[in-house]
Protein backbone atom coordinates (compact mmCIF):
# COMPACT_ATOMS: atom_id res chain seq x y z
CA UNK A 1 0.00 0.00 0.00
CA UNK A 2 1.40 3.43 -0.89
CA UNK A 3 1.97 6.45 1.50
CA UNK A 4 0.18 9.11 2.04
CA UNK A 5 0.95 12.66 3.27
CA UNK A 6 -0.72 13.20 6.77
CA UNK A 7 -1.20 15.63 9.70
CA UNK A 8 -0.02 14.35 13.01
CA UNK A 9 -3.72 14.99 14.28
CA UNK A 10 -5.49 13.45 11.57
CA UNK A 11 -3.31 10.85 11.46
CA UNK A 12 -4.64 10.37 15.99
CA UNK A 13 -8.09 9.90 14.49
CA UNK A 14 -7.38 7.61 11.57
CA UNK A 15 -5.21 5.79 14.28
CA UNK A 16 -7.95 5.56 16.66
CA UNK A 17 -10.66 4.26 14.18
CA UNK A 18 -8.34 1.74 12.91
CA UNK A 19 -7.80 0.63 16.39
CA UNK A 20 -11.75 0.03 16.58
CA UNK A 21 -12.68 3.73 18.12
CA UNK A 22 -16.07 4.18 17.47
CA UNK A 23 -16.89 7.04 19.99
CA UNK A 24 -15.28 10.14 20.03
CA UNK A 25 -16.67 13.30 22.29
CA UNK A 26 -14.77 16.54 22.33
CA UNK A 27 -14.09 20.22 22.07
CA UNK A 28 -12.23 22.02 19.64
CA UNK A 29 -9.29 23.69 20.68
CA UNK A 30 -5.90 24.52 18.76
CA UNK A 31 -3.39 23.10 18.08
CA UNK A 32 -5.41 20.04 17.99
CA UNK A 33 -8.47 20.93 16.23
CA UNK A 34 -7.86 18.68 12.85
CA UNK A 35 -8.52 16.07 15.08
CA UNK A 36 -12.34 16.28 16.09
CA UNK A 37 -12.89 17.76 12.40
CA UNK A 38 -11.18 15.02 10.93
CA UNK A 39 -13.56 12.73 12.96
CA UNK A 40 -16.37 14.26 12.48
CA UNK A 41 -15.73 13.32 8.35
CA UNK A 42 -14.45 10.10 8.98
CA UNK A 43 -16.90 8.42 12.28
CA UNK A 44 -20.12 8.90 10.54
CA UNK A 45 -18.73 7.11 7.38
CA UNK A 46 -18.61 3.91 8.90
CA UNK A 47 -21.16 3.94 11.92
CA UNK A 48 -19.56 6.10 14.63
CA UNK A 49 -20.25 8.46 17.11
CA UNK A 50 -18.84 11.77 16.57
CA UNK A 51 -20.15 14.06 19.36
CA UNK A 52 -18.80 17.68 20.01
CA UNK A 53 -19.58 18.25 23.78
CA UNK A 54 -20.47 21.86 24.84
CA UNK A 55 -17.23 21.87 27.10
CA UNK A 56 -14.16 19.73 28.18
CA UNK A 57 -16.19 18.75 31.26
CA UNK A 58 -18.86 17.28 29.32
CA UNK A 59 -16.69 15.62 27.35
CA UNK A 60 -14.21 13.76 29.42
CA UNK A 61 -17.99 12.31 30.97
CA UNK A 62 -19.09 11.64 27.88
CA UNK A 63 -16.39 9.41 27.62
CA UNK A 64 -16.59 7.98 31.03
CA UNK A 65 -20.39 6.97 29.98
CA UNK A 66 -18.89 5.08 27.06
CA UNK A 67 -16.65 3.53 28.55
CA UNK A 68 -18.49 2.15 31.28
CA UNK A 69 -21.07 0.76 28.30
CA UNK A 70 -17.40 -1.31 27.44
CA UNK A 71 -16.87 0.87 23.95
CA UNK A 72 -13.50 1.83 22.48
CA UNK A 73 -13.74 5.54 23.35
CA UNK A 74 -11.05 8.49 23.02
CA UNK A 75 -11.59 12.14 23.38
CA UNK A 76 -8.85 14.67 22.86
CA UNK A 77 -7.80 18.42 24.16
CA UNK A 78 -4.73 20.63 24.27
CA UNK A 79 -3.26 21.73 27.64
CA UNK A 80 -6.27 24.14 28.89
CA UNK A 81 -8.55 21.45 28.37
CA UNK A 82 -7.10 18.84 29.81
CA UNK A 83 -7.01 20.84 32.50
CA UNK A 84 -10.32 20.72 32.48
CA UNK A 85 -10.79 17.53 32.43
CA UNK A 86 -8.80 15.94 35.42
CA UNK A 87 -11.57 15.41 37.67
CA UNK A 88 -13.09 13.27 35.24
CA UNK A 89 -9.81 11.58 34.43
CA UNK A 90 -9.89 10.72 38.39
CA UNK A 91 -13.07 9.23 38.20
CA UNK A 92 -12.47 7.39 35.43
CA UNK A 93 -9.17 5.97 37.07
CA UNK A 94 -11.41 5.21 40.02
CA UNK A 95 -14.14 3.66 38.22
CA UNK A 96 -11.22 1.64 36.32
CA UNK A 97 -12.46 2.24 33.13
CA UNK A 98 -10.35 2.31 29.66
CA UNK A 99 -10.28 5.08 27.23
CA UNK A 100 -7.76 7.10 25.34
CA UNK A 101 -7.21 10.67 26.11
CA UNK A 102 -5.23 12.84 23.90
CA UNK A 103 -3.39 15.88 24.86
CA UNK A 104 -1.29 17.77 21.50
CA UNK A 105 0.37 20.49 24.28
CA UNK A 106 0.64 24.31 23.97
CA UNK A 107 2.10 27.26 25.51
CA UNK A 108 1.34 27.62 29.17
CA UNK A 109 0.36 28.16 32.18
CA UNK A 110 -3.16 30.07 32.01
CA UNK A 111 -4.22 30.61 28.74
CA UNK A 112 -0.79 31.15 27.27
CA UNK A 113 -0.39 30.50 24.03
CA UNK A 114 -1.31 28.17 20.68
CA UNK A 115 2.88 27.50 20.21
CA UNK A 116 3.90 23.91 20.87
CA UNK A 117 5.07 23.23 24.19
CA UNK A 118 5.56 19.68 26.49
CA UNK A 119 5.03 21.41 30.03
CA UNK A 120 2.39 19.08 30.37
CA UNK A 121 4.30 16.13 31.06
CA UNK A 122 4.24 16.29 34.91
CA UNK A 123 -0.09 16.55 34.67
CA UNK A 124 -0.18 13.72 32.22
CA UNK A 125 2.64 11.06 34.20
CA UNK A 126 2.29 12.11 37.56
CA UNK A 127 -1.75 12.23 38.10
CA UNK A 128 -2.86 15.73 36.98
CA UNK A 129 -6.28 15.13 38.88
CA UNK A 130 -6.73 14.25 42.92
CA UNK A 131 -5.86 10.65 44.61
CA UNK A 132 -3.21 8.22 43.69
CA UNK A 133 -2.94 7.15 40.46
CA UNK A 134 -0.28 6.93 37.19
CA UNK A 135 -1.75 7.28 33.83
CA UNK A 136 0.08 5.26 30.96
CA UNK A 137 1.45 7.82 28.68
CA UNK A 138 2.69 7.55 25.42
CA UNK A 139 4.85 10.06 23.60
CA UNK A 140 5.10 9.79 19.60
CA UNK A 141 7.72 11.95 17.76
CA UNK A 142 6.38 11.23 14.22
CA UNK A 143 3.09 10.32 12.31
CA UNK A 144 3.73 7.56 11.57
CA UNK A 145 4.76 6.46 14.92
CA UNK A 146 1.14 7.86 15.82
CA UNK A 147 -0.38 5.29 13.17
CA UNK A 148 1.61 2.85 15.04
CA UNK A 149 1.14 3.38 18.72
CA UNK A 150 -2.60 4.14 18.32
CA UNK A 151 -4.08 0.48 18.49
CA UNK A 152 -1.37 -0.40 21.54
CA UNK A 153 -2.89 2.60 23.25
CA UNK A 154 -6.37 0.87 22.73
CA UNK A 155 -5.18 -2.25 23.49
CA UNK A 156 -2.98 -1.12 26.83
CA UNK A 157 -6.44 0.61 28.55
CA UNK A 158 -8.95 -2.18 27.66
CA UNK A 159 -5.77 -4.89 29.22
CA UNK A 160 -4.90 -2.78 32.16
CA UNK A 161 -8.63 -1.42 32.64
CA UNK A 162 -7.09 2.18 32.95
CA UNK A 163 -7.26 5.27 30.97
CA UNK A 164 -4.01 5.85 28.49
CA UNK A 165 -2.45 9.27 27.61
CA UNK A 166 -1.56 10.06 23.78
CA UNK A 167 0.97 12.91 24.65
CA UNK A 168 1.92 15.03 21.99
CA UNK A 169 2.93 18.75 21.19
CA UNK A 170 1.51 21.50 18.63
CA UNK A 171 4.29 20.60 15.88
CA UNK A 172 3.25 16.65 16.12
CA UNK A 173 -0.55 17.71 15.92
CA UNK A 174 0.13 19.88 12.75
CA UNK A 175 3.46 18.71 10.93
CA UNK A 176 2.74 16.44 7.87
CA UNK A 177 4.84 13.44 6.91
CA UNK A 178 4.47 10.11 4.76
CA UNK A 179 2.48 7.32 6.71
CA UNK A 180 1.85 3.62 5.50
CA UNK A 181 -1.58 2.99 7.03
CA UNK A 182 -1.57 -0.23 5.77
CA UNK A 183 -4.91 -2.33 5.47
CA UNK A 184 -7.52 -2.01 7.91
CA UNK A 185 -7.58 -5.45 9.93
CA UNK A 186 -10.57 -6.62 11.88
CA UNK A 187 -9.64 -5.25 15.49
CA UNK A 188 -9.70 -8.10 18.40
CA UNK A 189 -10.58 -6.71 21.65
CA UNK A 190 -10.93 -8.40 24.94
CA UNK A 191 -14.40 -9.19 26.08
CA UNK A 192 -15.53 -6.92 28.95
CA UNK A 193 -17.59 -8.82 31.64
CA UNK A 194 -17.42 -5.34 34.20
CA UNK A 195 -19.47 -3.18 31.23
CA UNK A 196 -22.51 -2.34 32.36
CA UNK A 197 -24.63 -3.37 28.94
CA UNK A 198 -27.77 -4.93 30.57
CA UNK A 199 -28.33 -7.79 33.23
CA UNK A 200 -28.65 -10.20 30.68
CA UNK A 201 -29.40 -13.32 32.67
CA UNK A 202 -26.76 -12.20 35.44
CA UNK A 203 -28.07 -12.09 38.96
CA UNK A 204 -25.91 -9.24 40.28
CA UNK A 205 -25.71 -6.13 38.27
CA UNK A 206 -22.36 -4.49 36.90
CA UNK A 207 -21.89 -1.01 38.78
CA UNK A 208 -19.59 1.62 37.22
CA UNK A 209 -18.90 3.91 40.47
CA UNK A 210 -15.47 5.44 41.84
CA UNK A 211 -17.59 6.20 45.21
CA UNK A 212 -15.84 3.73 48.22
CA UNK A 213 -17.65 5.34 51.39
CA UNK A 214 -15.43 3.07 53.38
CA UNK A 215 -11.85 4.24 54.12
CA UNK A 216 -10.26 0.44 53.79
CA UNK A 217 -12.59 -0.11 51.00
CA UNK A 218 -10.89 2.94 49.33
CA UNK A 219 -7.17 1.72 50.47
CA UNK A 220 -7.61 -1.35 49.01
CA UNK A 221 -8.97 0.04 45.98
CA UNK A 222 -5.43 1.92 45.50
CA UNK A 223 -3.70 -0.68 46.96
CA UNK A 224 -5.07 -2.76 43.42
CA UNK A 225 -4.16 0.05 41.31
CA UNK A 226 -0.77 0.06 42.21
CA UNK A 227 -0.42 -3.43 42.08
CA UNK A 228 -1.56 -3.02 38.35
CA UNK A 229 0.84 -0.16 38.12
CA UNK A 230 4.03 -2.48 38.89
CA UNK A 231 2.68 -4.52 36.44
CA UNK A 232 2.70 -2.19 34.03
CA UNK A 233 6.38 -0.21 34.93
CA UNK A 234 7.49 -4.08 34.94
CA UNK A 235 6.00 -4.75 31.35
CA UNK A 236 5.35 -2.00 29.40
CA UNK A 237 8.13 0.20 28.99
CA UNK A 238 8.86 1.23 25.64
CA UNK A 239 11.98 3.43 24.57
CA UNK A 240 14.03 4.00 21.43
CA UNK A 241 17.88 4.55 21.52
CA UNK A 242 19.58 6.18 18.68
CA UNK A 243 23.48 6.71 18.63
CA UNK A 244 23.94 5.39 22.20
CA UNK A 245 26.74 2.51 21.42
CA UNK A 246 29.66 4.20 23.11
CA UNK A 247 27.81 7.34 24.12
CA UNK A 248 29.72 9.28 26.62
CA UNK A 249 27.04 12.18 26.51
CA UNK A 250 23.68 11.05 26.95
CA UNK A 251 20.72 13.22 26.03
CA UNK A 252 17.38 12.25 26.75
CA UNK A 253 14.21 13.66 25.27
CA UNK A 254 10.76 12.72 24.02
CA UNK A 255 8.87 14.08 20.96
CA UNK A 256 9.25 16.75 19.17
CA UNK A 257 12.37 17.72 21.26
CA UNK A 258 13.70 14.44 20.76
CA UNK A 259 13.95 15.09 16.57
CA UNK A 260 15.65 17.86 17.12
CA UNK A 261 18.42 15.96 19.84
CA UNK A 262 18.54 13.85 17.54
CA UNK A 263 20.19 16.40 14.50
CA UNK A 264 21.99 17.86 17.18
CA UNK A 265 23.42 13.83 18.15
CA UNK A 266 24.26 13.60 14.31
CA UNK A 267 25.91 16.83 14.34
CA UNK A 268 28.24 16.24 17.37
CA UNK A 269 28.82 13.06 16.04
CA UNK A 270 30.05 14.41 12.88
CA UNK A 271 32.92 16.65 15.09
CA UNK A 272 33.86 13.70 16.89
CA UNK A 273 31.64 13.92 20.24
CA UNK A 274 30.36 10.17 21.30
CA UNK A 275 26.57 11.93 21.83
CA UNK A 276 23.67 9.57 22.08
CA UNK A 277 20.17 9.65 22.64
CA UNK A 278 17.37 7.77 24.58
CA UNK A 279 14.11 8.90 23.94
CA UNK A 280 11.51 7.51 25.87
CA UNK A 281 8.34 6.31 24.21
CA UNK A 282 6.25 5.35 27.08
CA UNK A 283 6.69 8.31 29.93
CA UNK A 284 4.50 6.16 32.11
CA UNK A 285 5.87 3.85 32.82
CA UNK A 286 9.18 5.99 32.28
CA UNK A 287 11.88 3.62 31.46
CA UNK A 288 14.21 4.32 34.14
CA UNK A 289 15.97 0.99 34.11
CA UNK A 290 17.40 1.77 30.04
CA UNK A 291 18.63 4.86 31.64
CA UNK A 292 20.28 2.98 34.82
CA UNK A 293 22.39 0.97 32.71
CA UNK A 294 23.08 4.38 30.05
CA UNK A 295 24.13 6.05 33.51
CA UNK A 296 26.83 3.42 34.12
CA UNK A 297 29.22 3.96 31.54
CA UNK A 298 28.04 7.39 30.06
CA UNK A 299 30.03 11.07 31.83
CA UNK A 300 26.92 12.96 32.03
CA UNK A 301 23.63 12.91 30.91
CA UNK A 302 21.47 16.23 29.38
CA UNK A 303 18.05 16.09 29.25
CA UNK A 304 16.32 18.45 26.63
CA UNK A 305 12.66 19.42 27.09
CA UNK A 306 10.17 22.35 25.87
CA UNK A 307 9.60 23.02 29.53
CA UNK A 308 11.56 24.29 32.44
CA UNK A 309 12.90 20.81 33.18
CA UNK A 310 10.00 18.01 34.19
CA UNK A 311 11.11 14.54 32.82
CA UNK A 312 14.64 15.93 33.68
CA UNK A 313 13.26 14.83 37.66
CA UNK A 314 13.19 11.03 35.97
CA UNK A 315 15.84 10.77 34.40
CA UNK A 316 17.77 11.85 37.91
CA UNK A 317 15.73 9.17 39.51
CA UNK A 318 16.55 6.87 37.33
CA UNK A 319 20.20 8.09 36.68
CA UNK A 320 20.54 7.79 40.67
CA UNK A 321 23.88 9.96 40.99
CA UNK A 322 25.99 7.31 39.38
CA UNK A 323 26.79 10.61 36.84
CA UNK A 324 26.01 14.38 36.45
CA UNK A 325 22.55 15.18 35.08
CA UNK A 326 21.75 18.29 33.20
CA UNK A 327 19.15 19.99 31.31
CA UNK A 328 18.43 22.13 28.56
CA UNK A 329 14.84 23.19 27.51
CA UNK A 330 12.67 26.19 26.09
CA UNK A 331 9.13 27.16 26.90
CA UNK A 332 6.28 28.71 26.29
CA UNK A 333 5.30 27.58 23.07
CA UNK A 334 9.25 28.50 22.46
CA UNK A 335 10.92 25.95 20.41
CA UNK A 336 15.11 24.93 20.73
CA UNK A 337 16.98 25.23 18.44
CA UNK A 338 18.98 22.39 16.87
CA UNK A 339 22.12 24.69 16.93
CA UNK A 340 21.30 25.46 20.49
CA UNK A 341 21.33 22.15 21.68
CA UNK A 342 24.57 21.26 19.98
CA UNK A 343 25.95 24.05 21.85
CA UNK A 344 24.86 22.50 25.67
CA UNK A 345 26.53 19.38 23.67
CA UNK A 346 29.73 20.88 23.38
CA UNK A 347 29.99 22.68 26.76
CA UNK A 348 29.89 18.95 28.08
CA UNK A 349 32.77 17.65 26.28
CA UNK A 350 35.10 16.99 29.22
CA UNK A 351 32.88 15.47 31.38
CA UNK A 352 30.04 17.68 32.47
CA UNK A 353 31.64 20.96 34.13
CA UNK A 354 29.31 23.28 32.96
CA UNK A 355 28.24 25.96 35.31
CA UNK B 1 20.31 15.30 -0.39
CA UNK B 2 18.79 17.57 2.01
CA UNK B 3 16.50 20.58 1.28
CA UNK B 4 15.20 22.41 3.65
CA UNK B 5 12.67 24.77 2.47
CA UNK B 6 10.65 28.37 3.84
CA UNK B 7 7.93 29.30 1.66
CA UNK B 8 6.86 32.43 3.17
CA UNK B 9 4.01 35.31 2.98
CA UNK B 10 0.32 36.33 3.44
CA UNK B 11 -2.50 33.84 4.16
CA UNK B 12 -4.13 33.41 0.72
CA UNK B 13 -1.26 33.60 -1.26
CA UNK B 14 -1.05 29.83 -1.25
CA UNK B 15 1.70 29.30 0.49
CA UNK B 16 1.08 26.12 2.81
CA UNK B 17 -0.43 23.93 -0.62
CA UNK B 18 2.66 25.41 -2.04
CA UNK B 19 4.56 23.38 0.74
CA UNK B 20 2.25 20.10 0.39
CA UNK B 21 2.68 19.95 -3.21
CA UNK B 22 6.68 20.27 -3.18
CA UNK B 23 6.50 17.47 -0.04
CA UNK B 24 4.06 15.65 -2.00
CA UNK B 25 5.64 15.11 -4.74
CA UNK B 26 8.84 14.28 -2.76
CA UNK B 27 6.86 11.57 -1.18
CA UNK B 28 6.30 10.55 -4.90
CA UNK B 29 9.76 9.81 -5.22
CA UNK B 30 10.17 7.88 -2.28
CA UNK B 31 12.31 10.46 -0.75
CA UNK B 32 11.59 11.36 3.08
CA UNK B 33 9.30 14.41 3.52
CA UNK B 34 8.46 16.83 6.25
CA UNK B 35 5.82 19.41 5.77
CA UNK B 36 5.28 22.29 9.40
CA UNK B 37 3.23 24.81 8.86
CA UNK B 38 2.97 27.91 10.50
CA UNK B 39 -0.14 28.24 13.16
CA UNK B 40 -0.37 31.44 14.53
CA UNK B 41 -3.80 33.20 15.51
CA UNK B 42 -3.55 34.19 11.92
CA UNK B 43 -6.30 34.33 9.35
CA UNK B 44 -6.40 35.59 5.29
CA UNK B 45 -4.43 38.48 4.80
CA UNK B 46 -2.17 37.40 8.14
CA UNK B 47 1.20 36.50 7.73
CA UNK B 48 1.44 32.52 6.89
CA UNK B 49 4.70 30.01 6.34
CA UNK B 50 5.46 26.32 6.29
CA UNK B 51 8.96 24.45 6.67
CA UNK B 52 9.41 21.64 3.74
CA UNK B 53 12.13 19.46 4.51
CA UNK B 54 13.54 17.12 1.66
CA UNK B 55 15.75 14.74 2.08
CA UNK B 56 17.48 11.13 0.95
CA UNK B 57 18.12 9.96 4.45
CA UNK B 58 15.44 10.11 7.80
CA UNK B 59 14.70 13.06 8.83
CA UNK B 60 15.52 13.89 12.16
CA UNK B 61 14.52 17.49 13.09
CA UNK B 62 11.50 18.19 10.93
CA UNK B 63 12.32 22.08 11.85
CA UNK B 64 13.19 24.73 9.40
CA UNK B 65 14.64 27.18 11.00
CA UNK B 66 17.85 27.72 8.94
CA UNK B 67 16.52 27.10 5.76
CA UNK B 68 19.16 25.87 2.50
CA UNK B 69 16.21 27.68 0.18
CA UNK B 70 13.53 30.76 0.82
CA UNK B 71 10.83 31.49 -1.17
CA UNK B 72 9.12 34.95 -0.05
CA UNK B 73 5.46 36.45 -1.51
CA UNK B 74 6.04 39.31 0.67
CA UNK B 75 7.97 42.22 1.67
CA UNK B 76 7.29 41.66 5.52
CA UNK B 77 8.17 38.00 4.92
CA UNK B 78 12.06 38.85 3.24
CA UNK B 79 12.66 41.09 5.77
CA UNK B 80 11.47 38.28 8.48
CA UNK B 81 13.70 35.53 7.33
CA UNK B 82 16.21 36.88 4.82
CA UNK B 83 18.58 36.71 7.83
CA UNK B 84 17.69 33.02 8.77
CA UNK B 85 19.00 31.38 5.46
CA UNK B 86 21.97 29.42 5.38
CA UNK B 87 25.34 30.94 3.95
CA UNK B 88 25.44 29.96 -0.18
CA UNK B 89 21.85 29.14 0.34
CA UNK B 90 19.26 30.91 -1.93
CA UNK B 91 16.65 33.26 -1.61
CA UNK B 92 13.69 33.04 -4.53
CA UNK B 93 11.42 36.53 -4.62
CA UNK B 94 7.93 36.68 -6.31
CA UNK B 95 9.33 40.37 -7.79
CA UNK B 96 5.82 40.93 -8.94
CA UNK B 97 4.97 41.78 -5.53
CA UNK B 98 8.08 42.23 -3.80
CA UNK B 99 10.56 45.02 -4.74
CA UNK B 100 13.32 45.52 -2.35
CA UNK B 101 16.81 43.87 -2.97
CA UNK B 102 17.96 41.06 -0.49
CA UNK B 103 20.58 42.86 1.94
CA UNK B 104 23.17 39.67 2.38
CA UNK B 105 25.96 39.10 -0.58
CA UNK B 106 26.47 35.81 1.04
CA UNK B 107 22.97 33.80 -0.93
CA UNK B 108 22.36 33.67 -4.46
CA UNK B 109 18.88 35.95 -5.68
CA UNK B 110 16.80 34.99 -8.10
CA UNK B 111 14.33 37.69 -9.00
CA UNK B 112 11.22 35.84 -10.48
CA UNK B 113 8.18 38.00 -11.84
CA UNK B 114 5.71 35.20 -11.18
CA UNK B 115 2.53 36.84 -11.45
CA UNK B 116 3.13 38.50 -14.29
CA UNK B 117 4.59 35.21 -16.00
CA UNK B 118 1.19 33.48 -15.07
CA UNK B 119 -1.15 36.30 -16.69
CA UNK B 120 1.44 35.75 -19.78
CA UNK B 121 -0.27 32.11 -19.14
CA UNK B 122 -3.51 33.14 -18.88
CA UNK B 123 -4.25 32.07 -15.63
CA UNK B 124 -3.11 34.47 -12.46
CA UNK B 125 -3.75 31.65 -10.02
CA UNK B 126 -0.50 29.70 -11.45
CA UNK B 127 1.97 32.04 -9.85
CA UNK B 128 2.84 29.78 -7.57
CA UNK B 129 4.05 27.12 -9.52
CA UNK B 130 6.41 29.09 -11.95
CA UNK B 131 8.46 30.00 -8.37
CA UNK B 132 7.76 26.17 -7.77
CA UNK B 133 9.40 25.38 -11.32
CA UNK B 134 11.92 27.69 -10.84
CA UNK B 135 13.24 25.88 -7.37
CA UNK B 136 13.00 22.47 -8.87
CA UNK B 137 15.32 24.13 -11.71
CA UNK B 138 18.15 25.32 -8.88
CA UNK B 139 17.66 22.27 -6.44
CA UNK B 140 17.01 19.39 -8.38
CA UNK B 141 14.80 17.77 -5.10
CA UNK B 142 11.67 16.41 -7.56
CA UNK B 143 11.09 16.39 -10.69
CA UNK B 144 8.29 18.63 -12.53
CA UNK B 145 6.40 15.20 -13.41
CA UNK B 146 5.91 14.44 -9.51
CA UNK B 147 4.62 17.99 -8.96
CA UNK B 148 1.97 17.66 -11.91
CA UNK B 149 1.61 13.79 -10.16
CA UNK B 150 1.12 15.22 -6.93
CA UNK B 151 -1.93 18.29 -8.04
CA UNK B 152 -3.83 14.84 -8.99
CA UNK B 153 -3.72 13.73 -5.85
CA UNK B 154 -3.86 17.48 -4.16
CA UNK B 155 -6.96 19.01 -6.32
CA UNK B 156 -9.99 17.95 -6.38
CA UNK B 157 -11.37 16.61 -9.13
CA UNK B 158 -13.31 19.54 -10.65
CA UNK B 159 -9.99 21.40 -10.28
CA UNK B 160 -8.04 18.86 -12.65
CA UNK B 161 -8.06 21.69 -15.48
CA UNK B 162 -5.65 23.39 -14.06
CA UNK B 163 -3.07 21.05 -14.41
CA UNK B 164 -1.85 22.10 -17.98
CA UNK B 165 -1.76 25.85 -17.11
CA UNK B 166 0.13 24.71 -14.14
CA UNK B 167 2.82 22.41 -16.23
CA UNK B 168 3.03 25.49 -18.23
CA UNK B 169 3.95 27.72 -15.26
CA UNK B 170 6.43 25.06 -13.97
CA UNK B 171 8.23 25.10 -16.92
CA UNK B 172 8.66 28.30 -17.76
CA UNK B 173 9.86 28.90 -14.04
CA UNK B 174 12.43 26.07 -14.81
CA UNK B 175 13.41 27.97 -17.77
CA UNK B 176 13.47 31.30 -16.34
CA UNK B 177 16.12 30.00 -13.34
CA UNK B 178 17.98 28.00 -16.34
CA UNK B 179 18.57 31.21 -17.80
CA UNK B 180 18.80 33.43 -15.09
CA UNK B 181 21.23 31.26 -13.03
Amino acid sequence: MSKILMKGNEAIGEGAIRAGCRHFFGYPITPQSELPHYLAKRMPEIGGVFLQAESEVSAINMVYGAAGAGMRVMTSSSSPGLSLMQEGISYLVGAELPCVIVNIMRGGPGLGNIAPAQSDYFQSTKGGGHGDYKLITLAPESVQEIIDLMAKAFDLGDQYRTPVMLLGDGILGQMMEPVELGEIQEVKQAAKPWAATGMRGRGKPNIINSLYIDPEDCENINKKLFAKYAQIAAKEQMWEEYQLEGAEIVLTAYGTAARICKSAVDKARAKGIKAGLIRPITLWPFPGSVIARAAETAKCFLTVEMSMGQMVEDVRLAVNGTCPVYFYGRTGGVVPLVSDVLAEIEKLVDGGDRE
Amino acid sequence: MLEEILIAGFGGQGVLSTGQLLANAGMIEDKHVAWIPSYGPEMRGGTANCGVTISDEPISSPLVTEPTTLIVMTRPALEKFEKAVVPGGRILINSSLVEQDVKRDDVTVLKIPANQIAEEIGNPRVANSVILGALIKLTGIVTIESVVESLKKVLPPRRHNMIPANREALERGAQLAEELG
